[in-house]
């Protein structure tokens, strides 16, 4: 198990350390200096050379990654160039949004795809069956930012149950906070919550069929009970995969979604970054999404080599 | 619900809360399309910064109204020596900063020495180019010095880029604004708003409002839906111009067209064959209807015009009779530089609407003659670097946003590269005068040079439109600078 989790932990740091070159190299090849971009078409060549030098721009690109990678092992993740403040500030902040809406739009997926899942899994080929899966159908074929509209469309024009858009700031109450949350969390949480039954339902379907389920109505249980005590159970494992590679998602997914809302999070963080050549605000963003993933991944991998020694053995 | 600063406002909560509208009296919600990257309007080209701090924040010696025309602001008067070569300006007295400290010329001279100073990061830099020495005669008079008569120092002096900034609050400008005028910065929560409230210890006529809150809304679908629901009180220079008829349907909303000093062209690469032909721009310019752009692409906001200048300016020539639309005739002039089947160009499209909707329907007017643009879609940080620094384009549509900005024709390394020393010797005499009617006249003569020399597509003036609940009163209809002057709008009774 050991030699396992050091094999896993060696490749994680060398994936680190690749990302972190890659994503570098493509984001300073691109187009575009910052520092004209920030001085507009009216600005002096020694005025753009000035702040190139203010924001560290002319020492070279070699340099730079050093600087830039070595930071963030300590957590410094260097300066906007358009902000001025600390990147790991902002990040820190847009997160107080982001993630806080990935988890009440996962909660809200959850909580819908679980017992629409073990429905149709229960009327597998009936009337109810065929009603969940056309629902889910929908769901994963309705793109969220136009589901999004609607909403608004409904609950904040006509209704005015919600506003349009924006973040009344967790100082103004917990209630206000999740209350600006809802409908952009529901928007993204409609097509996660399709994908999630339809796994939820198929992998139900799996299990019915095994053995152990069998015995367990043949020691008397009811079709009920032994979907319940046996079946949902056994289910999960796949489910929970997919619930691990949703929240990624929609952490880093919520761009379009952070735009209809116009919700200070991380993906409108990021879109005002590329647009106005933030180039260090894109790239420690990117950063952290990528370390994130490839955690959640090292910490699967340890996961399934606990729940099933035939991994451990292997290696 | 936005921070409460007065005790009146604070009795009247109960009753606001359950009338929701009512709370909005003494405070207004702005919505603007950007966010400003940082709030130092003197150490940045983006208007989103000036939209937010010009005149609530931050003031200068000089001033545009909102007609476009320059008052005093913090100087309150000024003399002009009779060689046009020293300007005295006499500071108003009891100026204070927000943060309590005085304003006086030892802050115009460190304000004006740093936008000027070798290492200087401010993006108009020319703009204090004749400026050779700034002298501090006494605390509330300053000498400034010029190494050449300079006819537009006053205007200069009235950017957004020329505001007196205090060296005690200098570090932390970028997120912490102190300033002199009607408003105090209260917060920035990035991403989302920034909130002023009213300087009790104003100079001047104190500002009415007790609070304003900045939204920034890029998109221009939630811009529609955040009006609708009544999230934003106004939205200046609405992005949607396809909405406004609904909003003036609605009588719960007024909407506000005026216009900006944005010349929107159709630049061309004077440098490039065949465009350094001037029949070839000829033809361009007469295969261009611009009602009809104005038309598609701007759903009819949008002046036209017939040379690189603002139509409400009152030094205007309407020169649009040169530049008909007259495909045949543009197909003739093809024809007699040589190029009767036509030639292939590109058109670089930056990412506002005007250039992007604009650009198609350019193209496909331009193959009405035989003329094949290949339509490339750029970011502006693409544009600024392979079309403006690089000049590697053939076509490219911009607005020029700048307040009287011809004289980038007098420079002949400019992205369109037109090099005219007729021009050049108009703007340099145009430089050194000071009296009205002689700079008048140069400046009809400088509009008519760049038409008959067809330099550029000359195509309209962009539109400023606001949408505003209806009570809202006292918004800058036009903008001559990007500003959101807040100081003498209130809620009617």
């Amino acid at each position: 198990m050991l030699r396992y989790s050091l094999k896993r932990l060696i490749s994680l740091v060398l994936s680190l350390v690749v990302a972190s070159l890659v994503i570098f190299l493509v984001i300073e090849v691109a187009p575009g200096d910052p520092a004209s971009f920030m001085l507009g078409i009216n600005a002096q060549p020694d005025t753009v050379a000035a702040l190139r030098s203010e924001l560290g721009l002319d020492v070279p690109k070699w340099q730079r990654y050093l600087d830039w990678a070595g930071g963030m092992l300590i957590g410094d993740f260097g300066t906007s160039y358009t902000y001025r403040t600390p990147v790991s500030e902002m990040i820190a902040d847009r997160l107080w949004v982001s993630l806080p809406l990935a988890l009440f739009a996962l909660t809200i997926s959850t909580l819908v795809a679980f017992p629409a899942g073990i429905y149709a899994a229960s009327r597998r080929g009936r009337a109810g069956d065929a009603a969940v899966m056309g629902a889910t159908q929908l769901g994963v074929a309705i793109p969220n930012f136009w589901f999004a509209m609607m909403m608004v469309l409904v609950f904040a024009i006509n209704l005015r149950w919600f506003s349009a858009g924006g973040f009344a700031g967790w100082d103004k109450g917990i209630l206000a906070g999740l209350h600006s949350l809802t409908l952009p969390a529901i928007s993204l949480a409609l097509p996660q919550a399709a994908i999630l039954a339809r796994v939820m339902r198929s992998s139900l379907l799996d299990i019915l069929g095994e053995d152990f389920m069998r015995t367990a109505r043949a020691k008397g249980l009811s079709r009920g009970q032994a979907l319940w005590r046996h079946g949902v159970r056994n289910a999960l494992i796949p489910v929970l995969t997919i619930i691990g590679l949703q929240f990624s998602f929609l952490l880093a997914g919520a761009i379009i979604i952070e735009q209809v809302f116009y919700l200070p999070g991380l993906g409108r963080l990021v879109f005002q970054a590329i647009s106005s050549r933030d180039l260090i605000v894109v790239e420690s963003v990117v950063m952290l999404l990528v370390f994130s993933v490839i955690t959640v991944n090292f910490v699967v991998d340890l996961a399934y080599a606990l729940v099933d020694p035939r991994l451990r053995r292997r290696s | 619900m936005k921070p409460i600063s007065s005790l009146a406002f604070a009795s009247a909560i109960a009753l606001a809360a359950s009338l929701g509208a009512a709370q909005a009296q003494g405070d207004l919600t702005v919505a603007l399309q950007l966010e400003p990257p940082h709030l130092d309007p003197t150490s940045a080209a983006a208007g989103a910064i000036d939209s937010v701090v010009y005149s609530n924040i931050f003031e200068g010696l000089t001033r545009f109204m909102g007609d476009g025309s320059i008052v005093p602001g913090l100087a309150e008067s000024w003399e002009i020596s009779e060689d046009g070569l020293s300007y005295t300006f006499r500071l108003r007295e009891g100026v204070t900063f927000h943060d309590g400290t005085a304003m006086d010329a030892e802050d115009v001279k460190f304000s004006l020495d740093r936008a000027r100073a070798e290492d200087s990061v401010n993006a108009q830099k020319a703009l204090f180019e004749a400026i050779s020495e700034v002298e501090v005669v006494d605390p509330l008079t300053v000498k400034l010095t010029l190494s050449e008569a300079n006819g537009l120092l006053l205007f200069n002096l009235a950017w957004g880029d020329a505001v007196i900034v205090a060296p005690e609050s200098i570090a932390d400008i970028k997120t912490n604004p102190v300033g002199t005028g009607a408003f105090k910065f209260v917060d920035w929560v990035q991403g989302d708003r920034i909130e002023i409230a009213r300087n009790p210890d104003y100079w001047g006529t104190p500002a009415v409002l007790d609070t304003a809150t900045f939204k920034f809304i890029s998109d221009p679908t939630a811009a529609f839906a955040a009006v609708m629901a009544e999230d934003v009180d106004v939205f200046s220079a609405f992005p949607a111009p396809e909405n406004l008829p609904q909003f003036e349907a609605d009588p719960r909303f007024q909407v506000l067209v005026g216009s900006t000093e944005g010349e929107t062209i159709l630049a061309t690469n004077n440098k490039q064959p065949p465009f350094d032909d001037i029949r070839v721009r000829q033809a361009l310019a007469h295969a261009i209807d611009r009602q009809s752009i104005i038309d598609g692409a701007m759903f009819g906001l949008g002046i036209p015009i017939g040379t690189h200048f603002a139509p409400h300016h009152p030094a205007y020539v309407d020169l649009t009779g040169k530049s008909g639309y007259d495909p045949d005739k543009a197909r003739a002039l093809l024809a007699e530089a040589g190029l009767a089947d036509g030639f292939e160009t590109t058109l670089h499209l930056p990412p506002p609407s005007y250039a992007r909707r604009g650009g198609e329907i350019v193209a496909a007017q331009l193959a009405e003659v035989g003329i094949k643009a290949e339509i490339i879609n750029v970011e502006w940080a693409q544009w600024l670097e392979s079309v403006f620094r690089g000049k590697n384009f053939g076509l490219t549509i911009v607005s020029h946003t700048e307040p009287m900005d011809i004289g980038i024709y007098a420079r002949p390394d400019y992205y369109f590269q037109y090099d005219n020393k007729a021009f050049q010797d108009v703007m340099a005499e145009l430089n050194r005068t000071t009296d009205e009617a002689r700079r008048t006249e140069l400046l009809q003569q400088a509009q008519t040079i760049i038409a008959d020399d067809y330099v550029n597509g000359y195509l309209f003036e962009l539109a400023f439109p606001t949408v505003a609940k209806v009570g809202v009163q006292g918004l800058w209809l036009n903008a001559p600078t990007q500003a959101t002057d807040l100081t003498a709008v209130s809620w009617a009774q």
